[in-house]
């Protein structure tokens, strides 16, 4: 059983985010990566990306599936997680802080409001699995 | 019926553990507009020394016993006898893709050292398990350069093999994929440098020239890569004489190599099956089409091959697969695999060598048309129209060199002549001899 | 219990650069009856290669040794069944092998003169004139290289007829059950792609469709993809009137021909309405699959796409044989040259050492063998839909998933047991897949030791799941990282590399 961090807010795609000022870290939820299985690759967007709220941002590879992220918000790319491309296992070991995903320079900043307090999520996930 | 191995006792025993009383049953309940009522419309079945009797008039149908100067993409090497006796064994013949790994580490490994050796034969880092032939391998490698660079456009040389760019075309039409020629010079038989520097542009994703080029013609690779660098294009080089590889300069300068494998140990065949392959600087591993074997471990900590990186395949990505091929060439790149070993590292060269050799031969009788170096084809004008001095080698059992006003009409009464290490010496002097009136 | 097979030792065999020394070969040439050249000065020295480094250099001996110790670690047709669904791995006629080599057929060049080329052009005629019979179609192309190839082809004939009547449209419906080839070629063809639905009964979800073809962006649908029988091994009943659905909005049906060992002499597609579909020879008609290939992908079609055929067109011209390139319609060339003719040798010869009586009866005993597994695996595995299984069965491991052991874990079990695993989740519409296609070319003993060893798995799942978990057990790999493939691919040797432990 593991904890969703308390001061992130959660996506029902499994994202989270960790919003400080303008700018939001992202990553997926640990529910995510353990149904996805042994992650082997993950596609990034480049620095400087536009991205929207509930449009694919990149995609996360099993050996046997490909997954879409979803963008839980608008806005642009401003950061990537560069050791994610050597050592994509880190995002089975550690999702909620080593493999955080991006970092996006929010448009809209009251998107946040739509998201799901990790309360929610764990409810949600719970009746999910 | 030999292949089907099942007696009527055993029929009856089946079709009574089903629950049924005859095979009509099982198909019965196809819809009857569709229901074909009468046998299909062909000969009864025949034994085996009838088909072979069959195939024998077909292949008397066909020239047999000549000598032949044709090359223009398929090329007349000698076949070792092993290419053969291993495709031939069952367990490489009749096995399946290697999908589970446990019970095909003899097609994974054999696919593993192909990748390999192509990669030293062509100075790339990564190399594919084959696609089915160099002229696909073309389009395929362009639609990659796309996928890479994010441009649209590919400029490729007009002395690329004529089908090789009427495949490309094909392909690129409903891709969004602009394609244009750039031209050659009429002295040399090189592609046109200046011409293509015009063309490139901010919207070039690749740059695909061959070497030795449509004519026989060795190109300069560099400076062809220098501009599409330049141009932040990719260099797509292509190859369709394999054997040429064994003394040629490796394009090292090159993003991409797609090429023919034909020359090494698959048979003309009337043009297929034949075996390409893609290989490219490390750097672009995911978006290579086709299949990938890669080295890895089982539980035991053994070594073992698997396939890998499938997430760029139809099977798994569908509509955002990197191509849609599936089979590929398995069998036909074993027998090159085979071919690669027998000749190995010294036999590779000495057989380039001796290609080299028999073409100069025929060229310091046949004055080539182009200035430029050539390795096994070079072109020569014909003392009239190519049919004419093509019919008297015929009457003298030899093929002679294609005739390039159906792909080149500005060159008139052009041929293609090829010599390899099958050519002999006697009839090459009858070739010049029939050239010089 | 475990019948068809038994521990055996089996050779180690390092890789051909491990065991190269340098001088040694396995090759001879003739001497040069010419002057030999000084590449340096015939090629200029900046265009000559150093030595190929890490090239193999190997004996005869060696070499031989080499592939053949690889060859033992491989299954195949010729060991024994391979139960893979819509593959139809039928046994690999070995005559076919030796009239592909015949000189004048292995050794003709592309190019050479017509009149040399007559009897080359007449098996590709014959095989050409076969085919139409078996598919009750109007025209053939023999050039694809394989099914996707041909699919690609195909949908390129199906835009060039839409172009030619104003509007190529956009889009390309698919069934869930399609093959992963049909959307990624759908794509490549410049077209986005839709899915229908499968019903209850395993097959399209004909009201679902003709929905589509009501509303108004009908027009925009070019053609549905259908496979049939489905990939559930399924014959869809309402094919014909899925057919009038799109025709009567000028939309048209592409069959993909994977499944047709299930049809020859049967049914023949044009007979339902199909106006365009490929068939894989290295299916249906018995090429050997090699290892991956290679195929070879026929696109049969209806008149009207007649003018589009990628050229050259093969034609009769004052009695003699003759390609014929003057066709301004055509789609122009998907490969180079005629096709992958070695392929098509082979096939002709399966064709004819059946006939046509011969080949219904082939596809009555591909339909008894399927359906006779089916009987025998009803009890011990779930079978998702009860519609007629035609030339292959799709069942579920929903039963076995139950105590943890999933269909994937099932197949590795299977090759403990001497046989090639089946189709393994596929089609992803069936939770957890077990695709069986036995094909006609397996005897009734081979039949019911397969069957035996499904049930002898399923008990051993019901009684003790963990010791299946891990399988196989007995193979000389156990189950390969294909985890640490992904993350860290190494896809060539490397001399600097240090290689794993010993055994190889």
């Amino acid at each position: 059983m593991s904890t969703y961090p308390e001061h992130f807010l959660y996506t029902k795609e499994h994202e989270w985010v960790n919003a400080a000022g303008d700018i939001a870290t992202v990553g997926i939820t640990h529910h995510a990566q353990h149904e996805l299985g042994d992650i082997v690759y993950v596609d990034l967007p480049k620095i400087g990306t536009h991205v929207e709220q509930g449009k694919t941002l990149g995609s996360v590879e099993s050996v046997k599936a490909v997954s879409d992220i979803y963008s839980p918000l608008t806005g642009e790319v401003t950061e990537i997680n560069e050791t994610l491309a050597s050592a994509p296992e880190k995002l089975n070991e550690d999702p909620h802080g080593e493999a955080w995903l991006v970092k996006i320079r929010m448009s809209a900043a009251d998107e946040i409001k739509k998201l799901l307090s990790a309360a929610d999520y764990q409810t949600y996930v719970g009746a999910e699995s | 019926m030999r292949y089907l191995p099942k007696s009527d006792s055993e029929r009856q025993e089946m079709l009574a553990a089903c629950g049924i009383a005859t095979a009509e049953e099982l198909y019965a309940h196809l819809p009857a507009e569709a229901k074909l009522n009468r046998e299909l419309n062909l000969a009864p079945g025949i034994s085996e020394y009838e088909i072979i009797d069959f195939f024998q008039a077909r292949a008397d149908d066909t020239a047999q016993g000549y000598a032949s100067f044709l090359g223009a993409g398929v090329y007349r090497h000698y076949r070792p006898v092993l290419c053969d006796t291993i495709v031939s064994r069952g367990e490489f013949l009749t096995s399946y893709t290697p999908y589970q790994a446990e019970i095909a580490q003899g097609t994974l490994t054999a696919i593993f050292e192909f990748q390999t050796m192509i990669c030293q034969l062509t100075g790339m880092d990564v190399a594919n398990a084959s696609m089915y032939d160099g002229s696909t391998a073309v389009p395929e490698a362009a639609m990659m350069a796309v996928r890479v660079t994010g441009r649209a456009k590919v400029l490729v040389s007009r002395v690329v093999h004529p089908e090789y760019r009427e495949v490309l075309t094909t392909y690129a039409r409903h891709q969004g994929m602009p394609v244009e020629e750039f031209g050659y010079h009429a002295e040399t038989g090189q592609l046109d440098l200046e011409d293509l520097e015009a063309k490139l542009d901010r919207e070039t994703a690749a740059v695909i020239i061959q070497s030795p080029n449509f004519f026989g013609i060795i190109e300069n690779v560099r400076a062809a890569a220098d501009l599409a660098h330049k141009h932040g294009a990719l260099l797509i080089f292509v190859f369709a004489e394999a054997a040429s590889l064994g003394i040629l300069a490796p394009p090292t300068d090159a993003d991409i190599v797609a090429g023919e494998l034909q020359s090494f140990a698959i048979s003309p065949s009337f043009g297929g099956p034949y075996a390409g392959i893609i290989a490219a600087k490390e750097k672009f591993l995911r978006q290579l089409p086709g299949r990938l074997v890669s080295q890895s471990v089982d539980t035991n900590g053994n070594r073992a091959f698997c396939l890998t990186l499938s997430t760029r395949e139809q099977h798994i990505r569908r509509e955002k697969a990197t191509s849609n091929i599936c089979t590929n060439q398995a069998l036909i790149a074993l027998m090159a695999t085979v071919y690669m070993t027998v000749y190995g590292k010294e036999g590779l060269r000495e057989l380039a060598a001796q290609n080299l050799s028999k073409a100069h031969y025929l060229s310091s009788k046949i004055k080539p048309r182009f200035t430029g170096p050539f390795f096994n084809e070079f072109v020569a004008d014909a003392p009239g129209p190519p049919e004419d001095v093509n019919q008297k080698l015929l009457g003298k059992k030899i093929i002679g060199g294609l005739a390039l006003n159906r792909f080149y009409p500005e060159l008139g009464n052009a041929t293609l002549l090829c010599a390899t290490e099958m050519s002999r010496r006697a009839n090459m002097d009858i070739v010049a001899e029939a050239y010089v009136q | 219990m475990i019948r068809k097979v038994r521990p055996h030792i089996v050779q180690n065999e390092a890789l051909l650069f491990e065991e190269s020394s340098p001088g040694k070969s396995g090759y001879q040439l003739p001497t040069l009856d010419v002057p030999s050249v000084d590449p340096h000065l015939a090629l200029g020295s900046g265009n000559v290669r150093d030595e190929i480094e890490g090239f193999p250099e190997v004996s005869e001996v060696e070499a031989i040794r080499h592939f053949t110790r690889l060859s033992t670690w491989n299954y195949a047709i010729d060991l024994g069944l391979y139960p893979l669904g819509s593959c139809t791995m039928k046994y690999n006629p070995r005559v076919n092998e030796l009239v592909a080599r015949l000189e004048g057929l292995a050794w003709a060049h592309p190019y050479q003169p017509e009149s040399l080329s007559q009897g080359a052009m007449q098996v590709i005629a014959d095989l050409e004139s076969a085919l139409l019979e078996i598919t009750g179609m109007d025209a053939i192309t023999l050039q694809p290289a394989a099914g996707a190839h041909g699919e690609l082809t195909g949908i390129l004939l199906v835009r060039a007829y839409l172009e030619s009547q104003g509007n190529p449209r956009k889009r390309i419906l698919v069934p869930d059950s399609a093959h992963g080839t049909n959307p990624a070629t759908a794509s490549m063809a410049g077209y986005s792609v839709q899915n229908i639905k499968s019903n209850e009964k395993g097959m399209m979800d004909v009201e679902q469709l003709a929905g589509l073809l009501e509303r108004d962006d009908a027009h925009d649908i070019a053609a549905l993809m259908v496979t049939n029988p489905s990939t559930l091994g399924i014959f869809e009943e309402d094919i014909a009137k899925v057919a009038g659905i799109l025709h009567a909005k000028g939309a048209m049906l592409y069959m993909d021909g994977a499944n047709m060992n299930a049809l020859v002499g049967l049914t023949r597609p044009g007979d339902f309405g199909v106006d365009v579909m490929h068939l894989n020879l290295h299916k249906t008609f018995s090429t050997p699959h090699g290892g991956g290939g290679p195929g070879s992908g026929p696109v049969a079609i209806k008149k009207h796409l007649e003018p589009f055929l990628p050229v050259p067109v093969l034609k009769k011209v004052s009695g003699a044989w003759h390609f014929d390139y003057d066709r301004p319609q055509s789609i122009g060339r998907v490969r180079a040259f005629y096709g992958n003719f070695g392929v098509l040798v082979r096939a002709l010869a399966y064709i004819l050492a059946h006939g046509g009586p011969g080949l219904r009866n082939a596809t009555v005993d591909a339909l008894m063998n399927a359906n006779y597994i089916r009987r025998k695996l009803e009890p011990h595995y779930d079978l998702p839909y009860s519609s007629p299984s035609m030339h292959e069965v799709v069942f579920s491991d929903d039963r076995q998933s139950a105590h943890g052991v999933k269909t994937g874990d099932l197949a590795k079990r299977l090759i403990d047991y001497g046989f090639h695993p089946y189709t393994v989740s596929f089609p992803t519409i069936v939770h957890g897949a077990i695709m069986i296609e036995p094909t006609e070319t397996e005897s009734k003993r081979e039949l019911d030791l397969f069957i035996d060893a499904m049930i002898s798995i399923a008990k051993e799942i019901d009684t003790d799941p963990k010791s299946v978990l891990q399988a196989p057990y007995s193979t000389r790999t156990t189950r390969v990282d294909e985890v640490m493939a992904a993350r860290r691919p190494i896809v060539r040797w490397k001399p600097d590399r240090s290689s794993s432990q010993a055994a190889d």
